[in-house]
């Protein structure tokens, strides 16, 4: 029996021939990361427990990233506590405020992450780099505690689902709406303690920065890891950037998989995920109906240049609705000036939006763009639960960047399309 | 709670006896501890904001001792560890469920939270009811209503971190071997 490429990434950081669906492991890690929620616990964890050395300086991140630039004095205690142990400890890779920049964004970017990686991260988001050919997933701050002292971390090997996109995606379709759809279709717990692997045509050809905005998400389907075999495309995108050896792995013809599920991209729209769970995903042009008080375009799901870019496209010579706030937050300082040097940022000051520092802010309702009662976004970020954002009675409907920033001309949930056609009306 | 955490395997003490809370299906992370309040770390501090978006009165209503009961996908979303930490600070002796989310189901294992997975309780238990369940065993008695369940069972390595007290006095102590 053939094993999948979440499976020979396993084995091989647990140093076996081969490992199975259900087995329980502790596998050696190549990277593992904190932020400034939950690094903080971890560190205090890892002191109270004894432990005096990290495993190894150089494959550490700590990424002060949700509340910074620090919004209150409690934060910023946080954070000097992560810098402090940074300091003591000669972590490598800490970052703070004109270094950086959303973690899920920044990793990969920096080239600290790479394909056959064991990544594993304190924030649900981690497995962002699945999109690179990583085993990558979300933990807690005592499972980071015990990794940064160890280098080691239980995992119980997840059972793989296959899913397949057939055919090619309509105009502005992305990877925001194919995970939409997959979550639409399976649910947010669709895919429980599994692997996500995604393949087929329409992956084959999706940009690098689709692809991960694709695996950050296949936690709201409850999934332990997603992950895209690495190619050309992937090949591509670690050249002269990964820092350390790449190992490919691709799953065997004859692997095991659970489920599998077969999709043509033709029949994916662009979608939303309305309130209050990602699963709950309608079409994105049956809701002029809704109308918005603020629209985000930006976080670990969809703040990278490519999703400023088709912001921008769409907003180019358009004006924010006059009862919307449209907030745009590259994920890194070199989005940011790329953004910049591409004219990015001057069509989003003529549109009348705000181009914000690199923070998670807005997602989590943290800071910069926090709801009031009664109020609604549309958001590319990744969850619409109660009270995400801001009040207990604020909504978010979860989108990507091009129905995201029709909606922000709009001041309703509108798709690129409706915005051209009542343009010409 | 700090004993109960550094309980030794040999102790035959896994016996809990609780009021029940009950939940429904898909509870977040964002529900059991809003995302304004991870500024906060210590445990008191985060129970007084326990589940308050579902019920802003909860945190005063619970009491130790006490025992959650939800339906499917408990635990879902963030990675957040508060969420266990405002469990254990109100006094929670335990969470059951359908199923768990898994960052929440280690987190749980990781920081000595006891958990349980049983369909047949999340089905039968209403909120309210005082039940008694065997972490050993597995098994939930329900005192109100005169029944009893299973609950799946532990694997080895679980059945160890637990027993460890958490998952980093069982790395410390490997660590020593």
């Amino acid at each position: 029996m053939g094993m999948t490429i979440t499976e020979k990434i396993l084995a091989r950081a647990v140093g076996r021939e081969s490992v199975a669906p259900g087995d329980l492991i502790m596998a050696r890690v190549d990277f593992c990361l904190g932020n400034d929620i939950t690094a903080p616990v971890a560190i205090d964890e890892f002191e109270k427990a004894g432990f005096e050395q990290v495993f190894d300086a150089a494959r550490i991140a700590l990424i002060p990233d949700h509340f910074t630039p620090c919004k209150d004095i409690k934060t910023a205690m946080l954070v000097k506590q992560m810098r402090e142990f940074a300091r003591r400890h000669e972590i490598e890779h800490y970052y703070d405020v004109g270094r950086v920049g959303v973690e899920h964004a920044l990793l990969p970017e920096m080239g600290l992450v790479g394909p056959g990686d064991v990544v594993i991260g304190a924030d649900s988001h981690t497995c962002t780099y699945g999109a690179l050919g990583a085993f990558a997933t979300g933990v807690g701050s005592t499972d980071l505690a015990g990794a940064m002292a160890t280098g080691e971390v239980w995992f119980r090997v997840p059972a793989s689902l296959r899913f397949v996109f057939e055919g090619e995606l309509g105009p502005y379709v992305g990877g925001k709406d194919l995970i939409l759809h997959t979550i639409g279709e399976i649910g947010v717990d669709g895919a429980l303690y599994r692997a996500m692997e995604f393949t087929g045509p329409v992956i084959e050809t999706l940009s690098m920065d689709n692809r991960q905005t694709m695996a950050n998400m296949a936690i709201e389907a409850g999934a332990k890891n997603g992950i895209i075999a690495p190619d050309r495309i992937t090949r591509e995108y670690i050249e002269g950037r990964f820092r350390r050896e790449p190992r490919y792995y691709e799953s065997d013809a004859d692997a095991a998989y659970e489920f599998e599920y077969r999709w043509r991209g033709e029949d994916i729209p662009l979608l939303v995920a309305k309130p209050h769970l990602p699963s709950n995903v309608a079409r994105a042009d049956e809701l002029a109906d809704t109308r918005i008080d603020q629209v985000v375009i930006g976080s670990c799901t969809n703040g990278r240049i490519e999703d400023l870019r088709a912001a921008a496209e769409v907003l180019r010579g358009q004006k924010v609705g006059r009862d919307v706030r449209c907030i745009v937050i590259p994920a890194t300082q070199a989005i940011y000036q790329q953004a910049m040097d591409e004219g990015l940022v001057d069509v989003f000051l003529a549109a009348e939006a705000v181009f914000s520092v690199p923070t998670c802010g807005p997602c989590l309702g943290g800071h910069m763009g926090v709801l009031a009662e009664g109020e609604r976004a549309v958001s590319t970020t990744n969850r619409n639960f109660v009270g995400r954002m801001g009040h207990v009675n604020s909504e978010v409907y979860l989108a990507g960047p091009y129905v995201a920033a029709a909606s922000a001309i709009a001041g309703h949930v509108a798709t690129p399309d409706q915005i051209q056609s009542r343009r010409a009306a | 709670m700090a004993e109960q955490s550094m309980r030794g395997a040999d102790e035959p003490q896994t016996t809990l006896e609780g009021r029940v809370w009950t939940f429904g299906r898909d509870v977040d992370t964002d529900l059991i501890i809003a995302a304004r309040y991870l500024t906060m770390k210590e445990p008191e501090e985060l129970a007084e904001h326990l589940m308050e978006d579902q019920d802003p009165e909860f945190p005063r209503k619970v009491q130790p001792g006490d025992i959650l009961v939800a339906q499917e996908n408990f635990g879902c979303g963030s990675s957040r560890e508060h969420a266990p930490i405002a469990i254990k600070g109100a006094g929670v002796q335990a969470v059951i469920a359908k199923s768990f989310a898994r960052i929440f189901y280690r987190n749980a294992f990781n920081t000595g939270l006891p958990i349980l997975v049983s369909v047949e309780a999340a089905d039968r238990i209403q909120e309210g009811d005082r039940i008694r369940a065997d972490l050993a065993a597995g098994t939930i008695e329900n005192l109100t209503r005169n029944e009893s369940y299973q609950a799946e069972p532990l694997p080895e390595f679980m059945r160890e971190l637990v027993s460890a007290g958490g998952l980093l006095p069982y790395l410390k102590a490997r660590e020593q071997r």
